[in-house]
């Protein structure tokens, strides 16, 4: 059991190795850390999704 | 005289005797302006079925579950989520849930921005939200200094500069663990709290913003005798002829 949650978590652990200093983006004054420019990314992404994907309405049109 | 103790009594039954007492007005100013059914909608307009609405709620839910495993982490304290496996667990819920929350509050925010919110006496709505986001700011900063770790010694000693710089570090001194864990298990999560109940409420109370308006269609004159798409077709030829 204790063999399968070390595999468990060296698998889980090893997706994104956290384990180091954080990598910066330096463009100018701006700097900016990789993993809050990589968040800033993915909620541009979600937020033009959520407007583009059609939304599931049982029952066709009218209020719902 | 017989006393009846069979017929049930409802004590929220409205007499006129009671109705100047504070209890019964303030009842009945709440029930006047949020009734069940607008409290409690069965049903939303037709608009709000977009992926872009749902965030609202989702920012909800994930604050549900920050505050539930704040309250677990705030039982079994530092040595607990430090240490020990399951405190290890929750305290990365209690973080990822925070990192969901904002994820999901800042495309709430953005999507009620494009729609203008703050239209049709609204403008109540979108200042709770915004006083909202900029408390939880604060609220997360209060808790990367309790985390009891080199992080958050780190933090304190590089923020210091910046928050006597403001001038608030005569109230608030990011070095003292004592007063920044009080901060951000009492008196944050509390205004926080709030603020968004008193956001949802005031969603109830003003509706869901509708969207714009389409732009006006340009008037097309049907002249008589003339089948309509020949003056439809006369009259884009004049404007393009005008332009």
């Amino acid at each position: 059991m204790q063999t399968l949650s070390a595999v468990m978590v060296h698998v889980l652990g090893s997706l994104i190795n956290l384990d180091h200093p954080g990598h910066y983006i330096n463009w100018g004054f701006i700097q900016i850390s990789v993993a809050n420019l990589t968040v800033i990314i993915l909620m541009v992404i979600v937020f033009i999704l959520a407007i583009l994907i059609p939304f599931h309405r049982p029952g066709g049109g009218g209020d719902r | 005289m017989t006393i009846d103790t069979e017929t049930p009594v409802n004590p929220s039954a409205d007499l006129p005797e009671d109705a100047h007492q504070l209890t019964a007005k303030l009842r009945h100013a709440a029930v006047e302006a949020l009734p069940p059914q607008k409290l409690m909608p069965d049903r939303q307009p037709a608009y709000v079925a977009s992926w872009i609405y749902v965030f609202g709620i989702l920012t909800v839910s994930a604050l549900a579950v920050v505050i539930l495993t704040g309250i677990v982490l705030a039982i079994f304290g530092p040595n607990w989520w430090h240490v020990s496996t399951v405190g290890l667990f929750f305290n990365s819920l209690h973080l990822w849930s925070v990192e969901v929350f904002f994820f999901c509050m800042v495309v709430h925010l953005w999507g009620k921005f494009f729609m203008a919110a703050w239209r049709g006496r609204r403008r109540a709505t979108w200042v709770t939200g915004v006083i909202a986001f900029v408390i939880s700011v604060a609220t997360a900063f209060t808790g990367y200094l309790s985390q009891q770790n080199f992080d958050s010694q780190w933090i304190s000693t590089q923020a210091k500069d910046g928050i006597n710089s403001t001038g608030a570090g005569a109230i608030m001194n990011v070095t003292n663990f004592g007063q920044m864990i009080m901060w951000h298990i009492v008196l944050l999560p509390l205004v926080v709290g709030i603020l968004v109940g008193g956001h949802i409420l005031l969603v109830r109370l003003r509706g869901v913003v509708p969207p714009f308006a389409p732009p006006e269609q340009p008037a097309i004159e049907v002249k008589q005798g003339v089948p309509a798409d020949t003056a439809a077709t006369t009259a884009t030829a004049a404007s393009e002829v005008q332009a």
